[in-house]
């Protein structure tokens, strides 16, 4: 592995490496000192060309307790104007030696191209509406915590699906590790050709919630801009909750054993009640906590290559 | 090269109809046939183009040559030798330039350019609206009137979407023969940013869709309009089974539509965006096989009528960006034959003669020139292009004469080759390399 640009290009057999190198990497958090000498004297450059908390802010950390050097970088998305294009500026970044670029980047397969223009390793931290895989496996692995083997799990994913670089990842995870996935929305806000799709690649769509939950082991749910009205996915924020909001009513009709994850950021009252984002049964700060350890992990595996992480 | 006092080409076959001779004496077809030695003055050079075929000099309606404003893209010059080498005597040059082609002034100076560089005829397309800005017409008379006689008027690169506006255009050019030619494509169904065809791919890639109804609506309304006005409308770059389904009823009904479709569009589909690679970023955007085969069908039975490159060079800066920031628009000028070759011809689908008429006349007919797309008869001016039918060649972008290399043939294998390239009676380029074309 030398690059992580798509879900796809792991085998079930990978993801669960990382998976599990995660769990250890996660033991680390819980020490007072947290340094491991793993990647002493190796250079990553977080190169965001869009704005970004918590992602940035765990591949930074994920990189310092690993004990390589991290500088975060800024961009913005086009330079077209500027004469300079992609290219050339993260040639000039790949020219000073450095080991691993992480891109954000507002552009779906900006990341694949610069690891077609580049030597270092590239991790895609999240591309446009494409793909966000190291959040796809933190997710992951916050599901394998709560309900054990994936396997004949059955997930939904609810919410603005079509603009969703979560989705995709996830969908592409889930699968490969056995789940069920069955995906929820209005027709808007289905990914374009999302029926072949389903057929090609075996998961179910529905545009009816309530009629989904009471199946699943997950609910899996993703935030929906309130902007997206302007362009007519849906009529209002009040429609929109009531018809594909998990509210406090439809937290009933959940198995007692099934759980609430959401990547974040949350829309509460929108997509998400209080009462789901606080429930027991709610992941949502286990992914952010997670989100640490498995990108140890991906540093590990793409940097350090094969075998213990201890 | 001084031009050639007398040529006899021997035993090409003639744009499909057999073995044949064609004389050319001062820069005009004297004779065709197999007794047109006969009439060869003295001292004729001959030419023996067994096994090759010679076709009528080819017509782009639909080249952007950049210039004035992008000449680190492309120049008039550069672009014209690009369209000498693959086998073209004429190109209509879009109106997107800087400045726009929205005056007789700009209009003239590049048909001024196009005749200093000697390599091809550059006839300037109109802009439709002032500064393509699509809120109110240009001055589409005066650019008629002018020494270039711009006859073809189109805001490609955008589409002309309001409704009164198109027809205000298609009614105002029949008072001296023009024609627009739409971009369809209705940006309130795809935006400046959809890049990629609306289906399974541009989920999975999560990139802009550009839905096909988004052309098939503009078409279906256009033809009702030039239905409505009586007037001629032209679409370019047809790139959707549905748009042609559209045409085919509209040409039933007998109203004044033709159609163009580029070389990429007949052979190239979606698929090649997986990769994200810039160089197939074009608009409309590659479509999937099913719109392929009909786009394929519909040339072949005459629903669509020419074949026009969409030639769009660009410098390497503009396309190495993420492929939603990169440029729109790919190389076609020299690859152009070749692609129809390969595709229609060698699979049996259009003869040399289908291709005289889709690359020649047909396409000198739609933007009304007189001296272009005349055919192999006597008394033609002599503008011939010699193909050699079975020579197979992999495209290499480094040996383009355009300036740019955004050349999404590179690296494939094409079969056919344009050998050599005549304006009236002077040889512009011979095996992909320029002759000088003026004195």
């Amino acid at each position: 592995m030398k690059h992580l640009l798509s879900i796809a290009d792991l085998s079930a057999e990978e993801i669960t490496q990382i998976l599990d190198t995660a769990v250890s990497m996660h033991e680390v958090q819980d020490r007072q000192v947290k340094k491991l000498p793993t990647l002493r004297g190796r250079t990553i450059i977080n190169f965001f060309f869009e704005d970004s908390t918590r992602t940035r802010a765990s591949f930074e950390i994920a990189g310092k307790w690993m004990s390589a050097d991290t500088i975060n970088l800024t961009g913005k998305g086009t330079s077209v104007s500027k004469g300079e294009s992609l290219r050339d500026t993260v040639l000039t970044i790949d020219a000073m030696g450095v080991d691993m670029m992480i891109i954000r980047h507002p552009a779906s397969g900006a990341p694949a191209q610069i690891a077609d223009w580049t030597d270092c390793s590239i991790v895609n931290a999240g591309d446009g509406t494409h793909e966000h895989p190291s959040q796809a496996l933190l997710d992951a692995y916050t599901l394998r915590r709560a309900l054990g083997d994936l396997r004949g799990r059955h997930v939904a994913i609810v919410g603005d699906l079509t603009h969703s670089r979560v989705l995709r990842s996830n969908l592409l995870c889930l699968r490969a590790l056995g789940a069920q996935v069955t995906l929820v929305a209005p027709p808007t806000l289905m990914p374009s050709g999302v029926a072949a799709w389903s057929a090609a690649d075996g998961f179910e769509t529905s545009y009816d919630l309530d009629a989904v939950l009471p199946t699943v082991d997950a609910v899996m749910m993703l935030r929906v801009q309130r902007e997206r009205m302007s362009g007519g996915y849906f009529p209002t924020a009040r429609e929109y909750a009531v018809t594909y909001g998990l509210t406090a009513r439809r937290l009933g009709l959940l198995q007692d054993h099934a759980v609430i994850a959401h990547p974040g950021p949350m829309n509460r009252g929108l997509e998400i009640s209080a009462d789901a984002a606080d429930a027991a049964r709610s992941l949502v700060l286990d992914q952010v906590s997670a989100g640490v350890a498995v990108r140890m992990s991906i540093l590990y595996h793409l940097l350090a290559g094969e075998g213990d992480a201890q | 090269m001084s031009r050639t006092p007398a040529l006899l080409v021997r035993g090409a076959d003639l744009a499909g109809g057999g073995a044949g001779d064609v004389l050319v004496v001062d820069g005009t077809i004297r004779a065709v046939g197999t007794d047109a030695a006969a009439d060869a003055p003295e001292g004729v050079q001959r030419l023996d183009a067994d096994g090759l075929v010679l076709l009528p000099g080819l017509v782009d309606l639909h080249t952007h040559l950049r210039e004035p404003g992008r000449e680190d893209a492309e120049t008039i010059e550069t672009g014209s030798q690009a369209a000498a080498v693959g086998g073209f005597t004429a190109v209509l040059a879009m109106a997107n330039t800087t400045p726009v082609t929205d005056s007789a002034e700009v209009a003239e100076t590049v048909l001024d350019l196009g005749r200093r560089a000697g390599y091809v005829d550059v006839h300037p397309v109109g802009a439709v609206t002032k500064g393509l800005a699509g809120q109110e017409l240009a001055e589409l008379g005066l650019m008629a009137r002018s020494r270039a006689r711009v006859r073809v008027f189109s805001d490609d690169g955008r589409c002309v979407d309001d409704a009164r506006l198109m027809r205000r255009a298609l009614e105002y050019v029949k008072g001296f023969g023009g024609v627009v030619s739409q971009h369809a494509q209705d940006p309130r169904l795809a935006d400046g940013t959809a890049c990629c065809h609306e289906g399974e791919l541009s989920g999975r890639l999560g990139l802009p869709g550009w839905p096909a109804v988004a052309e098939e609506t503009i078409v279906a309304r256009d033809v009702m309009l030039a239905r409505h006005t009586g007037s001629r409308v032209h679409v370019a770059h047809v790139s959707t089974a549905g748009s042609v389904e559209v045409l085919r009823w509209a040409k039933a009904q007998g109203i004044a539509v033709t159609a163009e479709v580029t070389p990429h569009h007949l052979m190239l589909t979606e698929g090649e965006l997986a990769g994200y690679d810039p160089t197939f970023k074009v608009n409309p955007p590659l479509r999937p096989a099913e719109d392929t085969r009909a786009l394929r069908e519909a040339l072949a039975d005459g629903t669509i009528d020419a074949v026009a490159t969409d030639h769009a060079p660009h410098v390497r800066q503009d396309k190495e960006h993420a492929f939603a920031d990169a440029a729109f628009g790919m190389l076609g000028l020299e690859t152009a034959l070749p692609v129809v070759s390969t595709v229609m011809v060698a699979e049996g689908l259009m003869t040399w003669a289908d291709v005289a008429r889709t690359m020649s006349s047909a396409p000198a007919r739609i933007a009304g020139l007189s001296d272009q797309g005349r055919g192999l008869t006597t008394g033609a001016p002599a503008n011939l292009t010699l193909v050699d039918p079975t020579r197979s060649h992999t495209v290499d972008r480094a040996l383009s004469r355009s300036l740019s290399r955004n050349n999404p043939w590179h690296g494939r294998r094409l079969t056919g080759a344009v050998h050599l390239t005549m304006l009236r009676g002077q040889v512009t380029a011979r095996e992909g390399l320029v002759w000088g074309a003026t004195a």
